[in-house]
């Protein structure tokens, strides 16, 4: 699959690298709810600026994996959102309302330091 | 002109390459930005529609003019079982078998011309149009011709 899945720390950084068949976006949907649990994260980062085309059936994995990593304990920020994908994102009147969104990896790691850093540390 | 492309769509694999094409020809059209993710968002969505309610059917991306306009024509057709309600699923609250209720109206509002036909015998017809005027001189004279 084109997507590349990095650790760092507390977070997960999952870097979209090229277009994704549906199965291939369920199956990354899977497989970062279980890293989540299985490396007790408490952020993930989804980078999209590779994605030329976000439709509503990528859309609504998002937001899937947002809400279902959000159950596990983790905040998820979308990276890199292209700017005509915001404006078809827009124009397609999505609900992506549980969606953090960032300009890049450092901002999304900005936002994620703000989002968890309210929360107990569990000592490790 | 370029010509005509035909992306058959059989599974999710063949929405990659309907994007990827909608995209070039919208490119090669000289579409400005957004447009070319529009139109690719656009068939993606259509595409789709192929894959989970009917089994099969093709795409048929086609550039067209006139003196003032050009444009590209998206031809999506199927035939799978027809949809029932046309009127319904283009409402935004429709959700049809597989929930893809917001996959219709969503590609109407990024194209600017769209209309189906449907029926049991001889599945689903979707076609697609986007368009740019030449210039903005054409625009306007195309408007005032038509008030006159």
């Amino acid at each position: 699959m084109s997507v590349a899945i990095l650790r760092e720390g507390d977070y997960l950084i999952a870097a979209i690298l090229s277009d994704l068949t549906d199965k291939e976006v369920v199956e990354l949907r899977g497989e970062l709810i279980a890293m989540v649990g299985r490396y007790r994260s408490r952020g993930l980062v989804i980078d999209v600026s590779a994605l030329d085309v976000i439709d509503s059936f990528v859309a609504r994995a998002l937001r899937s994996i947002v809400l279902t990593v959000r159950l596990r304990g983790a905040h998820t920020v979308i990276a890199g959102i292209q700017p005509d994908v915001a404006i078809a994102l827009v124009q397609f009147r999505l609900n992506l309302g549980p969606l953090r969104a960032a300009l890049d990896l450092d901002a999304a790691r900005a936002l994620l330091d703000q989002l968890t850093g309210g929360e107990a540390e569990d000592g490790r | 002109m370029a010509d005509e492309v035909r992306v058959v769509i059989a599974d999710d694999a063949d929405l990659v390459t309907a994007r990827a094409e909608a995209r070039a020809m919208a490119e090669r059209l000289g579409f400005p930005r957004p447009d070319p993710t529009l139109i690719a968002t656009a068939i993606s969505e259509i595409a789709r529609n192929i894959v989970v309610h009917s089994g099969g059917g093709e795409i048929v991306l086609k550039p067209f003019e006139d003196a003032n306009r050009y444009g590209l024509v998206v031809i999506a057709t199927d035939a799978g079982p027809g949809i029932r309600d046309v009127e319904a699923a283009l409402r935004d609250d429709y959700s049809g078998r597989g929930g893809l209720g917001l996959g219709l109206p969503g590609a109407r509002r990024l194209m600017d011309e769209f209309d189906l036909v449907s029926d049991a015998e001889n599945g689903t017809t979707v076609t697609m149009k986007k368009w740019r005027y030449r210039d903005e001189l054409a625009r306007l004279r195309e408007e005032r011709s038509r008030r006159a």
